[in-house]
């Protein structure tokens, strides 16, 4: 990492950030595209939880992490509080590896 | 209306700490990368946002050179566009307000403001999970970073498996909807598909076009 580089993706980032609440001020967008939107966020979201539970590099792996999210999908459908979900997760991929998986 | 007040003040500080444990191990990483702590801490603080500062440093770690973590790291965060659109009813006020709001529009923010059922109690969401988070962010990053060796292998303390599944928890109430749960899915099957076939940072991009995929549902009068 240089800092060249870091100045660039935090630039960039920050007018990502940014682009929605400046450019959109406090004009009110029809509902149905604030929804769209919204889905739009959701998706992204749900792809990213994809990928952080099943990508290792740029290959697909099924391991320690991903029993540490499904047993964190169990808690989540029971009703648990976040911090439990959360500490779930890693204990149980902790035990996992711990466990040689 | 006090009840929901309190309960995400106390869900969103709980948040806000639970993922500064991950900032921690952001810290380790780059540490264990060779990166400077005061340039890690300066990517918390300036990037603040965990997937492109993961990425960025993964690639650099694994030899893919600069310009393929910038691409990568900026690719990766193009998801804040939709992100900040669709907060835009709950980030409102002064120029100036929105400016200093805009750097805690994250991940975690935005899947709890969006999961409220107003804007008034979306923006409270947003304030509490995105002030806390970055402080605990860069307490975290500051000890990972000067101190990791004291701390220990994130991955073998399970922390790798935090991040999907606080934001899973995160997003759930949304994935009530039908059109939510449809696009959500096929996002997710497209990031994956894509994973091996696309450069870092570029498949979570194409899962957008699960979008699609719910309005298809929605017009169907699923909703």
């Amino acid at each position: 990492m240089t800092w060249p580089a870091l100045v660039i993706i935090a630039l960039g980032t920050y007018a990502m950030k940014a682009a929605g609440p400046v450019v959109l001020g406090s004009r009110t967008l029809p509902d149905r595209i604030v929804a769209l939107f919204g889905l739009l966020a959701v998706t992204l979201l749900a792809a990213l939880v994809a990928v952080s539970t099943f990508a290792d590099g740029r290959s697909l792996s099924l391991d320690a992490r991903a029993v540490g999210v499904a047993a964190a999908a169990v808690a989540i459908r029971l009703g648990a509080p976040f911090v439990a979900v959360v500490v779930l997760a890693a204990a149980t991929a902790a035990a996992v590896r711990a466990l040689g998986g | 209306m006090r009840s929901a007040e309190r309960r995400i003040l106390r869900d969103g500080v709980a948040i806000g700490v639970a993922v500064g444990v991950i900032g921690a191990s952001f810290g380790v990483l780059a540490r264990t990368a060779g990166i400077d702590p005061l340039m890690a801490c300066a990517m918390s603080a300036l990037i603040f946002t965990g997937g492109s500062q993961f990425l960025a440093v993964t690639v650099v770690a694994s030899g893919g050179g600069i310009l393929a973590a910038v691409i990568g790291g900026l690719l990766l965060s193009a998801r804040h566009i939709p992100f900040g659109l669709s907060l835009a009813p709950v980030l409102r006020g002064s120029l100036a307000k929105r400016l200093l709001s805009s750097q805690l529009v994250i991940d975690e923010s935005t899947a709890f403001a969006l999961s409220q059922p107003t804007p008034e109690l979306g923006r409270r969401a947003f304030y509490t999970v995105g002030i806390t988070l970055f402080c605990c962010w860069q307490a975290g990053t500051a000890l990972g970073a000067f101190a990791g060796g004291a701390i220990g292998d994130p991955a073998a303390m399970g922390i790798d498996a935090a991040f999907p599944a606080g934001l899973l928890a995160l997003m759930t109430p949304r994935l009530r909807h039908p059109d939510a749960r449809v696009a959500a899915l096929t996002g997710a099957g497209l990031a994956l598909a894509a994973t091996p076939l696309l450069p870092a940072g570029a498949p979570i991009l194409l899962a957008g076009l699960g979008v699609f995929a719910g309005l298809a549902i929605r017009r169907d009068g699923g909703r």
